[in-house]
Order: C-alpha cells, then structure tokens, then sequence
C-alpha cells in the first residue's frame, strides 16, 4: 500500500516536470504581484503625494483651483512655475527662524538621547544573558502604549503639583534651567524649552536605545579581548573598539530620532509654548487655522528638502543593516 | 569590574524609571478623588464610571478599533509583500527606490505624509466629480484607513523581514524540490515560520493606528473622528482626569495583550526548537 503511495507520488512529480514551463511562467508571475502591489501602492499613495504638493506651491491660484503648470495654447507649449511662495518662505524671518529653531531642538534632542541611549543600550547588551529578553521587552513595552498619553503625561508631572516638577523646584534646579535660558522663570517648567525638550528626548529614547542594543550586542566579545592582550585598557578599548564598530547604530538610531523630530506636531503642541518654534506645528496652522493650502504644501515642501539628506543617510544604512546581517 | 557593573546596574534603572514614571503617574491619578489634577484627595472610581457614559469617546473609540483592525490587516500583507520582496528578490529594476520607499515612512513627519496624502486625496475626488459627477474618495474612515496602512506597512515590513532574512532557505528549497509549487511552498513553509512576525507586526501597527493624532486629523471628515484625536483635543485644553482614565484602560489592555503574545512566542519557539533537534536526531 504504502510502496503503491510511494509510485503514485513519483508519478505525479513527473507530471509537475512535464509542466515545468508552465510552473516557471506562473512562479514569473507570482514575483511580478509579490514585487509590484507594495511597489505599486507605495508610488501611488507615498511617491505621488509629494509631486501633488510640489505641484500646489509652484501653481497659480485660478480662482479655487490650482492652475496646470503646463499649458498648451496655440501651439505653444508653456511651462508656469509660481515661485512667490518659496521667496515669501525664504524672505520671511518668521519662516526661517522656525526652520532653524526646529533643527535645533532636533539636534539637541538627538545629541541628549545618544548620551542617555548609548550607556544604556552598552549596559543592556552586556548584562547576562538571561537578562537580555526582558530588559529588550522593558524597553519595548512604552513602544506599545499610547505615545499621546506618555506625552500628555508629563503635562502632569511638569505642572506645579506634579512629582517631577517638586523634585527640580526642591532641588533648586528651576533657578539653574532659567540662568540657563530653558524657561523663563523659576517655578515655571511647563510651557518652555525644557519642558518641550524632555518630551522629545523622552518620546524618541527608545528609537535611539533599539538599534544600539541591536548592533551592540551582535559584537564580537574576543576583540575587546584582543583589544586588552594588545595593552589597551577598558577605557581605551571601549573608545577604539566597541564605538567605531556601532557606528551603523549610532548613525541608524540618530536618524530616527532626528528626522521625526524636525516636524513634530504633537509634543510642541502639548508641552511646548508660544516661544517654542516648530515647523510642524507652523505648518498645522497655515492648514487648519489659515486655511492656505499653497503656503502650507511650500512649507511641507521646503520641510523634505530639508529631511532629504538625513533621510538618504537612514535609508542607506538601513539598508545595509538589513542586507548586512546574514 | 565591580564599579563598572554598579554603574551599569544604576544607568539602566535609572533609564527605566524614566520611561516608566508617566505611566504610572497616568494611572494613579485615574484614581484621584479631586477635580484639580495633580492634587491626591483620596480614591475613586468616579472617572470610570464617566467614561462610560463619554458618548463622543465611545463613538471614536468604536471607529478607531475598526480602522486599526482593517489597516492593520492591510498593512501586515502589503508588509509581508514588501518584505518577500526585499529579502528574496535581490535584483529588479527600482529595487533602491522600493527599499527607500519602503523605510522612509519610518521616519517621515507624519504633518509630511498627511498633508500630501490629504491635498493628493482632493485632487482625485476633483477629478473624479468632474468626470462621473460624484467625487471619490470622500474624507472620512476610509481615507484615515490609507493613511494608516502606509505607515503601518512600514513598521510590519521591517519586522516581518528581520525575520524573514533569519529563516534557513534550505527548507523552502527542500519543498521545492519535493514538487511544492511557489506559493504552496509559501503557505505550507514560509507562512508557519514566520507566523509570529505577522502576529507581532498586527499589534505593532495595530497599536500605531489607535495612536495616531496627525494623519486622523488631517485626512478625517466632521462625523469621522477618531480616539486620539477626541484624547488630543482634551490634552490640548489641560489636565483632564477623563483622559487618565481612558489611558490607564489602554495601558492595562496592551499589556496584557503584549505579554500574553510574548509569552505564546516563547512557548512556540521552545515548540520549535524541540522539534528541530527532534526531527535533527531521526
């Protein structure tokens, strides 16, 4: 019975190679679908979009209307590219200042989440091993709760009353954070740089921590052993060793922190105040409150190009960290 | 040695207070007895049993499980597409602008991809009511919907991938070579393999859609308003015991949900790697 199977079996794979070329032209077929519907989706509703706002801040208003760009007239093909919106951005100081003010609190931010994220990653990667899994889902878990609420939150411990802003005004730390410029008076933590600060550094902490754990712990211990044979100390050897080799994560975890952070919306508008210049947030209003949808496109266009670099960076070395670690 | 593990030990507590401390201040509060946040008067249940009667959160709320479910459904497909693609098909043309379009929604400001999905969304409907008379896609659920699945299919791409590019292609090959076809060498290999990626990729995006403020508002309609936008409105206003509540439910939920789904991976891959070295030693 079974041998009989067994025939059966063997007989039906002939047959699967007697329709051999029918079976590659299906599997052609199948690759083309598996490739083309992300492919095609992500053109679609990712790549165009952004042409369409390019589109509305080069075009001349027809009423309601956007106008072509390219007109056809008697023969004469006419090409009509509006650049008032771009002179208005660039002349206006109020635009550029936000720029600036936004890559600042971008920068800062990232520069603050590395100096916390890479110590604890390090740590993380180096405790035991059978440690290692909870600590990663400890980290993860914020990930998973509503990132309004963890923002929204520290409105909470940041106002008067709130755990946090009792431990600084007892520490005397308010009169430290306003010699410095971060608020405006002592006592007064809501509202300000510092406070717009820490909701970022504290939202994107874990962006930073996730790819240094990644590539910290996949390091090779015996280099470090080589490192200290060679006469170098831990010291030396953290230095010329362990943080040249993580420099993919460095740079893949300062990308996803930097590039959100330029246009975010939500913690400006929960946690910062009136002085606090973001471009999101500018670009919210001129949408919203405004309603100028060409001045807004021309900021959300200008915003890209200012991301453009960053995100070419990210994108690369994501790509090698996903080709790389096979 | 000894000082380097104390300070190791300190930075990551410390780390962990940190992201912990909202969350807990969230709920504690939830249970404040006081009108004036930030002040404990004493314990009560008061605001949950508001809640339930919050008709304009318990709409939203309706409508954000049902656009995080289908979107994160969609997302996790066109992911796993994606990501098929990017690991096993190492040449095509435009294979740098799929990846580059793939990762970029990772890091895109999401008043970016709102904005130009929204003024794109109108262009068509223009289009489409000049030359049918009625305008397609009208804003509301669905457009919310799109939005979500694009970002989302960036998170369940890179998840289902690392996962993914870790499996062993000598047994895909093996089915291959017993006369499986493409895709019942995907169903019967590659799917059961990877099934936990697509699970944590569902929860992952699952979880972004009920969270998301700035792609729900600018691609929603006036009867289409979801959770976190109606959360987002409230904050914006000031300390509001309400919201605490609804977040101290949100937190439990998902912690429940996400240990219970960490713990059936553990149990599975113990399954696996039993059977691995079982079918290893026959």
């Amino acid at each position: 019975m079974r041998a009989g199977l067994g025939a059966v079996r063997r007989s039906s794979r002939f047959q699967y190679g007697g329709v051999f070329m029918s079976r590659g032209k299906s599997s052609r077929a199948g690759r083309f679908a598996v490739i083309g519907v992300p492919y095609l989706w992500l053109i679609v509703f990712f790549l165009l979009p952004f042409l369409v706002i390019l589109k509305i801040s080069l075009s001349e208003m027809e009423g309601v209307a956007f106008g072509n760009l390219l007109t056809w007239k008697e023969g004469v093909m006419q090409l009509t590219l509006k650049f008032s919106n771009y002179l208005f951005i660039v002349q206006d100081e109020l635009y550029f200042k936000t720029y600036l003010s936004s890559v600042r609190y971008a920068a800062v931010t990232t520069v603050i989440c590395l100096a916390i994220g890479y110590p604890f990653a390090y740590f993380m990667a180096r405790a035991e091993r059978r440690f290692q899994p909870v600590l990663l889902m400890l980290v993860m878990l914020p990930f998973w709760t509503s990132f309004l609420l963890r923002v929204y939150a520290w409105k909470g411990l940041l106002s008067e009353h709130g755990w946090v802003y009792n431990v600084i005004v007892f520490l005397g730390l308010d009169h430290v954070l306003a010699t410095g410029g971060l608020i405006s008076a002592p006592g007064q933590l809501m509202n300000t740089s510092f406070s717009l600060s820490v909701g970022m550094v504290y939202t994107y902490l874990p962006f930073m921590i996730l790819p240094l754990y990644a590539n910290l712990s996949k390091m090779d211990l015996r280099l470090l052993e080589a490192a200290a044979d060679l006469g170098a100390n831990p010291w030396v050897a953290f230095w010329t060793v362990t943080v040249p080799l993580s420099k993919a994560g460095i740079i893949a975890g300062s990308m996803l922190v930097f590039i959100p952070c330029i246009g975010e919306y939500v913690i400006p508008e929960l946690l910062g105040g009136p002085e606090t210049l973001m471009i999101g947030r500018v670009m919210w209003d001129e949408f919203f409150s405004n309603n100028d949808w060409p001045i807004a496109s021309t900021v959300a266009a200008v915003m890209v190009l200012l991301i453009i670099v960053p995100l070419a960076i990210f994108n690369k070395y994501e790509a090698e960290a996903q080709e790389g670690s096979r | 040695m000894m000082m380097t593990r104390f300070v190791g030990r300190s930075w990551l507590t410390a780390g962990f207070i940190f992201l912990y401390q909202p969350i807990v201040a969230l709920v504690l509060y939830s249970f404040n007895d006081s009108p004036i946040p930030n002040v404990w008067r004493g314990f009560t249940f008061d605001w949950y049993v508001r809640l339930a009667s919050d008709d304009a959160l318990l709409s939203a709320l309706r409508l954000s499980l049902k656009i995080a479910f289908f979107s994160a459904t969609a997302a996790v497909v066109l992911g796993t597409m994606a990501a098929f693609t990017l690991v096993k098909y190492k040449r095509f043309v435009g294979r740098t602008m799929f990846s580059g379009m793939v990762n970029a929604p990772l890091v895109m400001p999401d008043v970016i991809v709102g904005i130009s999905l929204l003024l794109m969304l109108v262009a068509v409907e223009r289009v489409t009511r000049d030359a049918f008379g009625v305008g397609f896609p009208d804003r509301g659920a669905f457009t919310i919907w799109l939005a979500h699945v694009l970002t989302g299919m960036a998170y369940a791409t890179v998840v289902i991938q690392s996962r993914l590019r870790d499996l062993n292609p000598q047994l895909e090959e093996a089915a291959m070579d017993l006369g499986a076809r493409p895709w019942e060498v995907f169903y019967l290999v590659t799917l059961p393999m990877i099934s936990q990626s697509l699970l944590s990729a569902w929860l992952l995006t699952f979880t972004i859609s009920l969270d998301d403020v700035v792609l729900s508002s600018f691609l929603n309609a006036p009867g289409s308003t979801t959770m976190p936008v109606v959360i987002f409105s409230r904050a914006r206003l000031g300390l509001n015991p309400s919201v605490n509540a609804v977040a101290t439910i949100i937190v439990l939920v998902v912690s429940i949900g996400v240990i219970l789904a960490s713990l059936m991976i553990v149990r599975n891959e113990r399954k696996r790697a039993r059977d691995m070295a079982e079918a290893a030693r026959n």
